[in-house]
C-alpha cells in the first residue's frame, strides 16, 4: 500500500511524521503548483470550491508517482467539505484512476469509525506505539507553528527578507527530517537563534489579523502567498488559525491548552453569529473579534470563491468592524483571481490601515522609517 | 522649474502628468493608448515630454501607478509605487478636499472608495464582472458606430430609457441587441445602457458601501454625459467631475512623489529621460528549480537584468542595489 494525502500548508510535515513512524509506506504530491491546480480544474465540477480542485490535482500527481491510497478527511456540518472524499473518488473512478480512498470522519462523529479506519490502515501495530506516534507527529505541529510565528513576526522587520525566508525553509526541512524530539528542538532553537540576529529595522509596524477558511489561510498557493505580500508590504501577519489548534481542536477535542483554540473563538463570535455554519464560518467571526481585542490594524478575511460558511461570516463582519472600529477586507480566492487584483487591494488595504493608524493615534509613527 | 512626474499604465491608457512643487498641473497631461505594450507606450511619453520641456525644467520625482506600476517603476526609477486606489484617492482629494465618495470607472477595472475626514475608510474594485467597465461601453459604442462621446450626449436626449438587464457583458450586450430589433430609439436605448451600466456599478461594486456627498467621478468613463446623468439619477446627488478627469491615477502619482521627495529632502531616483532610447525587453519563463514551478518575469535593458519578479523564493532576486531600492519602494506605501 502507498500511501498519499492533499496538501495544506505544512500539513503534510505532520502527517508524514504520524504515518511513517506506523511503518506506512507514503508518496506525497510534490506540492501544489500551478500544475495541480491546472489538472484539478480539468476534472473537478466548474462550481466546486478551490481546496477541492487542489485536492484534486494532488492526487493525480501523486497517482504519477505511484500511490495507490488516499488519505482524506471527512467532515460534518453544512460545509461541502463533508461530501469532497465521496465526489473525489467518484471522479477518479471516472478517469480510470485506480487509488482506493480511506475517509477519516472526524471524531466527533464517533471514535470507533476512526479507529476502525486506522486498524485497518495500521494493520496489527500496538495501541501503544500510535499514542507514541501522534505524540511525534504533535510536536511536529508545535515547532512548524513555532516558526511559522517568529517568521511572520519578522518578515517586515528584517532587511533582507529573502535570507529568512530561507533560513524559515532550512528549518521546515530540517523539521521535517528530524527523527527523534532533539532534533525537532534543536531546529526551532536554531531558527531561532540565527533569524533574531538578522539585521531589523525600527518601528512600530502594523498588524493584521487574517481570518479565514483554514486551507485557504494555511496554504500559500491556494492564498497566492497572501502571508508574504503582507510582510513585504511591511505588514506583521496575526494568523488566527494554527495547525496546532486546529488538531487539538479536531482530534484531541480541545483537551490540550493551545493557543487560539476553538472555543476561545465560538465564544467572542456568540454576539453575532450563534449557530454552527458550517466550515469555518464561527470561528472567522470570533477571529476577526480577537484580533480587534488585540489592538489589530485590521482584519483580512480569506475564502474560497463560493463558500458558504465564510459568505455568512462576511455578511457578519460589518457589524464586528462597526463595533470595534477595526477595517475587514474579504478576499475570495480560486484558481481564476487575479495577482495583480489582489497585490493592489492588499496594497490600498495596508495604505488605509496606515491613514488610519496616523490619523488615530497622530504622530506615533512619524520618523524615516516606521516600518511600513 | 522643479518638476514631479506622475505616470499611470493601465491595460487601456498611459497617462502621463507634471506638477510644480505646489502641486498645480504643468503642461497638458499626456493621454496615450497602452495598446498591450506598456513599454512602448512610457517610452513614447517620455519622448513628448523630453521635446517640450524647457531645458531649465528639471525632473525632482517620479512616481507611478496602474497596473503596470511596478514594470513603470523600475524602468524611469521612480520614486514611489502606488496602488490605483491611493493614488486615485490622493487626486481627488487635492481637487475637492473633503470628498467623501470617489466612483472611478477606467477600461478595465472599476473601483469605488469611501473617504470620511480625508482618509480613505472602505474601498472596493470590481470583481465578478467587467460590465461596469469603460472597454464595455467602448465596445457597445463602436458597434452602434458612434464615437465615444457621442455615445455619451446621445443619451441625454432619450424621453424614456429602455430597461436593459445589465448583470454582466453577455447578459447587457444581447438584451441591448433584443430592444434595439424591436424597434426602440437610439437615444433611449443609449440611455438604457447607461442607466444598466449604472446600476451595475452600484450593485457589483458599490455593494454595501455608504454613499455621501460630495461624490467625486473619475476615470475615463466620467467623458460620457449620458453616464453622469444617470449617476445622478439613480443616487439623487450632484456628481463632481474634475477637470483632469482621465489622468487622475497620474496625478495622485506625481502627488505623493512630491510628498516623498519633500518631506525627506531626498535625491530623485529617476533614470532620466536617456531611457527613452534603451532597448528593454520583458520576458517570462516557468523557473525549474524546484517544484513550485515559478512563472518568473524578467526585465533586461541592453542585455543586461534590470528586474525580476515573480519567484517564490528568492533565487531570482537582482544583486544590484538600484533595484533592491525601487523594489522597497514598491512595497512601502504612503506614511
Ligand atoms: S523561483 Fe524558487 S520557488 Fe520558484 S520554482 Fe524556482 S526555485 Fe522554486
Amino acid at each position: 500500500m502507498k500511501l498519499t494525502y492533499p496538501h495544506m500548508g505544512n500539513l503534510y510535515i505532520v502527517v508524514r511524521a504520524l504515518l511513517t513512524s506506523l511503518g506506512l509506506d507514503l508518496v506525497l504530491p510534490p506540492p501544489t503548483s500551478r500544475r495541480t491546480a491546472e489538472l484539478g480544474v480539468r476534472y473537478s465540477p466548474e462550481f466546486a470550491c478551490f481546496p477541492f480542485k487542489l485536492n484534486l490535482g494532488n492526487y493525480l500527481e501523486a497517482e504519477e508517482l505511484g500511490a495507490d491510497t488516499i488519505l482524506m478527511a471527512g467532515g460534518v456540518g453544512p460545509c461541502r467539505f463533508g461530501y469532497y472524499a465521496q465526489v473525489q473518488r467518484e471522479i477518479l473512478r471516472d478517469l480510470g484512476v485506480d487509488m482506493e480512498m480511506v475517509v477519516l470522519e472526524p471524531p466527533d462523529v464517533g471514535y470507533r469509525e476512526l479507529t476502525d479506519k486506522v486498524r485497518y490502515l495500521v494493520g496489527d501495530c500496538s495501541w501503544w506505539r500510535v499514542v507514541k506516534s501522534i505524540r511525534f507527529a504533535w510536536q511536529k505541529a508545535l515547532a512548524l507553528d513555532n516558526v511559522e510565528r517568529e517568521l511572520l513576526y519578522l518578515r517586515p522587520r528584517v532587511l533582507e527578507p529573502n535570507s529568512l525566508e530561507k533560513r524559515y525553509r532550512t528549518a521546515v526541512e530540517e523539521i521535517d527530517a528530524a527523527p527523534d524530539s532533539r532534533a525537532i528542538s534543536r531546529a526551532v532553537q536554531e531558527f531561532f537563534k540565527t533569524s533574531r540576529r538578522m539585521p531589523q529595522r525600527q518601528g512600530r509596524f502594523l498588524r493584521v489579523g487574517l481570518v479565514g477558511e483554514i486551507f485557504t489561510v494555511l496554504e500559500p498557493f491556494a492564498n497566492y502567498d497572501l502571508e508574504r505580500r503582507l510582510g513585504r508590504l511591511g505588514v506583521q501577519v496575526e494568523r488566527s488559525i494554527w495547525l496546532s489548534a486546529w488538531i487539538n481542536d479536531h482530534l484531541f477535542g480541545g483537551l490540550l491548552r493551545v493557543k487560539g483554540g476553538l472555543k476561545h473563538a465560538d465564544r467572542l463570535a456568540s454576539p453575532y453569529l450563534n449557530s454552527f455554519v458550517g466550515g469555518h464560518g464561527r470561528e472567522t467571526v470570533g477571529g476577526a473579534v480577537a484580533c480587534a481585542l488585540q489592538d489589530c490594524d485590521g482584519v483580512i478575511q480569506v475564502a474560497p470563491l463560493t463558500c458558504m460558511p465564510e459568505i455568512v461570516a462576511h455578511s457578519v463582519l460589518p457589524s464586528v468592524s462597526r463595533d470595534y472600529g477595526i477595517p475587514t477586507l474579504t478576499l475570495y480566492l480560486d484558481e481564476q483571481s487575479g495577482e495583480a487584483g489582489i497585490q493592489t487591494r492588499l496594497e490600498a488595504f495596508v495604505d488605509l490601515m496606515a491613514a488610519r493608524r496616523r490619523k488615530g493615534k497622530g504622530g506615533m509613527l512619524d520618523g524615516s522609517f516606521s516600518g511600513y | 522649474m522643479d518638476l514631479f512626474l506622475g505616470i499611470d499604465v493601465g491595460s487601456v491608457s498611459t497617462n502621463l502628468v507634471l506638477i510644480d512643487d505646489r502641486g498645480d498641473l504643468y503642461l497638458n497631461p499626456l493621454y496615450l493608448r497602452t495598446q498591450g505594450q506598456p513599454v512602448a507606450a512610457i517610452k513614447k511619453g517620455l519622448r513628448m515630454l523630453q521635446e517640450i520641456l524647457a531645458p531649465q525644467d528639471r525632473i525632482c520625482g517620479v512616481g507611478t501607478t496602474g497596473s503596470a506600476r511596478s514594470l513603470a517603476g523600475v524602468l524611469v526609477g521612480a520614486d514611489i509605487v502606488k496602488n490605483e486606489i491611493t493614488a486615485h484617492a490622493v487626486s481627488a482629494l487635492r481637487e475637492v478636499p473633503d470628498v467623501r465618495t470617489i466612483l472611478e470607472i477606467g477600461g478595465q477595472d472599476s473601483k469605488i472608495i469611501i473617504l470620511r475626514d480625508g482618509v480613505v475608510v472602505d474601498f472596493a474594485m470590481n470583481t465578478v464582472c467587467a460590465a461596469g467597465t469603460g472597454s464595455f461601453l467602448d465596445q457597445q459604442a463602436f458597434r452602434l458606430n458612434l464615437s465615444i462621446e457621442e455615445f455619451g450626449r446621445i443619451a441625454l436626449e432619450a424621453d424614456n430609457p429602455v430597461r436593459i438587464a445589465g448583470r454582466c457583458t453577455v447578459f447587457a450586450e444581447s438584451d441591448m441587441i433584443h430592444k434595439q430589433q424591436m424597434g426602440h430609439s437610439l437615444p433611449n436605448i443609449v440611455a438604457g445602457l447607461c442607466e444598466a451600466l449604472v446600476r451595475n456599478y452600484l450593485n457589483n461594486v458599490g455593494k454595501g458601501k455608504e454613499i455621501h456627498s460630495p461624490v467625486v467621478f473619475q476615470g475615463g468613463v466620467a467623458a460620457s454625459a449620458g453616464i453622469r446623468v444617470a449617476f445622478q439619477k439613480a443616487l439623487n446627488m450632484d456628481i463632481l467631475v474634475p477637470k483632469h478627469f482621465n489622468v487622475m491615477g497620474a496625478y495622485g502619482a506625481a502627488l505623493l512623489s512630491r510628498d516623498w521627495i519633500t518631506e525627506r529632502g531626498a535625491e530623485t531616483r529617476f533614470r532620466g529621460f536617456e531611457v527613452v532610447s534603451c532597448d528593454f525587453r520583458p520576458r517570462s519563463f516557468i523557473c525549474k528549480g524546484c517544484p513550485n514551478a515559478c512563472e518568473v518575469v524578467e526585465i533586461r535593458q541592453d542585455g543586461a537584468v534590470l528586474a525580476r519578479w515573480g519567484d517564490r523564493c528568492g533565487r531570482w532576486g537582482v544583486a544590484d542595489e538600484k533595484v533592491e531600492d525601487a523594489a522597497l519602494s514598491c512595497s512601502h506605501p504612503l506614511r
